[in-house]
């Protein structure tokens, strides 16, 4: 394989603009992994060769030109399948938007654009973003590149595995409770959870509003902060956004990192977290406190992670989340009615309401339904004190313990997920054991905090294991930075699947 | 072992979720959202009296944009997805009429 795929975004972006490798070879060196591996791993639901072709051509020809380039010119990307696209599809890895052709192109794509990315496809997802495993793919399920026997995650699975195969060396994800996190844990990459508001959602289509970000997934830290800093940033186009300005987040990433207060919240390091992994973030944490920063226990009660007798996990931050996200989701997925974009039944029917019926029923997958109807459920009349008014006062418990850790620590260390790759078909039959994939990672959603996900080590069995950075508001620099302390200091990073 | 959803509960469900079930998921969601029911009603071990409700994770109220207008979707656009149109409507079916 051409050496070209061993470089980083950074370093391809640098040498294309040195002159030393072209935009068009190395677009034509992706697909050629794209076509190598993809029937192995089904990453993608759309590969963009002849547009990504035709954009790298003219990046060629702008640097020809002696033009300016962006900071990205060149660089590959594969984007999730739930952020607008002015071309190709944009189908959410569901029946129900299988042809849909979406009329704009999502702000945090279009900054990529604009920074020279080339976009290559458009990855595979668990439908509108439901699910932890990719399984709920209306177009079949990606496999994950360390074992094909094994899910990558999810929902943002496509992009993982993509990035993890080599078939792309950076891609976007969106992250609800835990969806560019847990496959990045999973198939032993980098992912960023920006703070809320940090990264316009102008685009992605909603799920759970107030719990929805965009971010990237990359092979190094480096290249999380280069795209993080080209998609964060204030867009009237997107009322949450956040006028803020983006941190120079490349030159915060390598400031040393003594004296900083890192945390290990003790619920999220009980019985119920496999040993392997307990040992792998604990062993991070020393190699982190070696190279200069602090150890401090603190605690975050209502994000507790217990363990009945049977293995089984409970918190009450995974019943806050569901209960919230549902509620979301039930409000944002009413607009597949079957008369404005999307599925519409062939069936005769007998009226409006029989039409909407009909098409929600064969348009939408399994998990899509149970959530719809969750959130209807929880938000009905008569219900909505109980569940959905109640959720919300869990949430502001949630986020209040996440204020009071950060009155003694700068940021947090815990594992991102409970165990590593799951193998397929593990955990579909029980959506309740599904959704415990994300134990650790949704309360960083309810609190709306930035999460970043690095590879910690290897397991025994040859599979990644991610440790998770958590941060206050607008931390994402910090975060970086102690990512790139440990990558600097372990070597573990830019890991690669064994083939 | 999980809350009493029965089938009749979970068929009000579909029609609120606009959602037509066919008896065998009613039956499998009956026994799923009782579980799920059930596992969220854990949170009322939780005190929260006087507890502020957290609606959204930043705390922005009245994001106002200048009033002038701008350019957006055209008709075209707007329809190029539309399952079923008739020159720049949405098509539907008959809905007042025959039925009630």
């Amino acid at each position: 394989m051409s050496a070209i795929t061993d470089l980083s975004a950074a370093e391809l972006a640098a040498a294309i603009a040195a002159g030393r490798a072209g935009a068009e070879e190395a677009a034509k060196a992706y697909l050629a992994v794209i076509e190598q591996r993809e029937g192995q791993i089904g990453a993608f639901n759309e590969v963009l060769a002849d547009r990504a072709l035709d954009e790298a051509r003219a990046i060629d020809r702008r640097r020809a030109a002696g033009e300016p380039l962006g900071p990205l010119a060149g660089v590959p990307v594969a984007i999730k399948d739930n952020l607008c696209t002015a071309y190709g599809r944009t189908t959410c890895s569901s029946r129900m938007l299988e042809n849909f052709q979406a009329p704009y192109t999502a702000t945090a794509v279009g900054k990529l654009q604009d920074a020279g990315a080339v976009i290559i496809g458009k990855t595979n997802m668990d439908e509108f973003a439901m699910g932890s495993s990719t399984e709920n793919s209306g177009f079949g399920p990606t496999r994950n590149p360390w074992d094909v026997s094994r899910v990558p995650g999810g929902s943002s699975g496509g992009s993982a595995a993509a990035v993890a195969a080599g078939m792309c060396p950076a891609a976007l994800g969106s992250d609800t409770g835990g969806s560019i996190r847990q496959p990045a844990a999973l198939c032993g990459v980098v992912g960023l959870k920006p703070t809320y508001g940090r990264v316009s959602r102008y685009g992605l289509v909603a799920y759970g509003s107030s719990l929805d970000q965009i971010g990237p997934l990359t092979h190094d830290v480096t290249d999380c902060a280069l795209l993080t800093r080209v998609i964060a940033g204030y867009d009237r186009a997107d009322s949450t956004s956040i006028p803020q300005d983006v941190p120079d987040y490349l030159a915060a990433i390598e400031k040393p990192i003594a004296g900083l207060r890192v945390g290990l919240p003790k619920e999220f390091f009980s019985q119920a977290l496999d040993s392997e992994i307990r040992q792998a973030v604990l062993a991070a944490g020393e190699a982190i406190k070696a190279a200069g920063a602090r150890i401090v226990e603190v605690s975050l009660p209502t994000s507790r992670v217990d363990s009945d007798g049977d293995g089984k996990l409970s918190s009450f931050a995974v019943a806050c989340y569901y209960i919230v996200a549902s509620a979301e989701a039930s409000s944002n997925l009413a607009r597949y009615d079957g008369v404005h974009y999307g599925y519409r039944t062939p069936a005769k029917v007998d009226d409006i309401v029989d039409l909407y019926c009909r098409s929600r029923a064969e348009g939408l997958g399994a998990e899509v339904k149970r959530r719809i109807m969750l959130g209807a459920y929880t938000l009905s009349s008569g219900y909505y004190d109980a569940y959905y008014l109640k959720a919300l006062k869990v949430r502001r418990l949630i986020k209040n313990d996440f204020d009071r850790a950060f009155q003694s620590c700068d940021l947090l260390l815990c594992p991102t997920t409970p165990t590593t790759a799951f193998k397929l078909g593990e955990k579909t039959a029980d959506p309740l054991t599904m959704y415990l994939a994300d134990v650790y990672t949704l309360s960083v959603n309810l609190a709306g905090l930035p999460g970043l996900s690095v590879p910690a080590a290897i397991s025994a069995a040859g599979l990644p294991i991610g440790m998770q950075l958590i941060g206050p508001v607008f931390s994402e620099g910090r975060l970086l930075q102690v990512a790139r302390a440990y990558e600097t200091a372990t070597g573990i990073t830019r890991l690669k699947p064994p083939q | 072992m999980s809350k009493n959803v029965d089938e009749a509960l979970v068929r009000h469900i579909g029609v609120l979720a606009r959602v037509e079930l066919t008896d065998p998921e009613v039956e499998s969601h009956a026994a799923q959202l009782g579980a799920i029911l059930e596992y969220f009603d854990k949170l009322n071990e939780l005190p929260t009296d006087g507890v502020e409700p957290m609606v959204h994770a930043m705390e922005l109220s009245n994001v106002l944009a200048d009033d002038t207008p701008e350019p957006s979707l055209t008709s075209e656009q707007a329809l190029q997805n539309a399952p079923a149109r008739d020159g720049d409507y949405f098509k539907v079916p008959k809905v007042i009429g025959e039925s009630q």
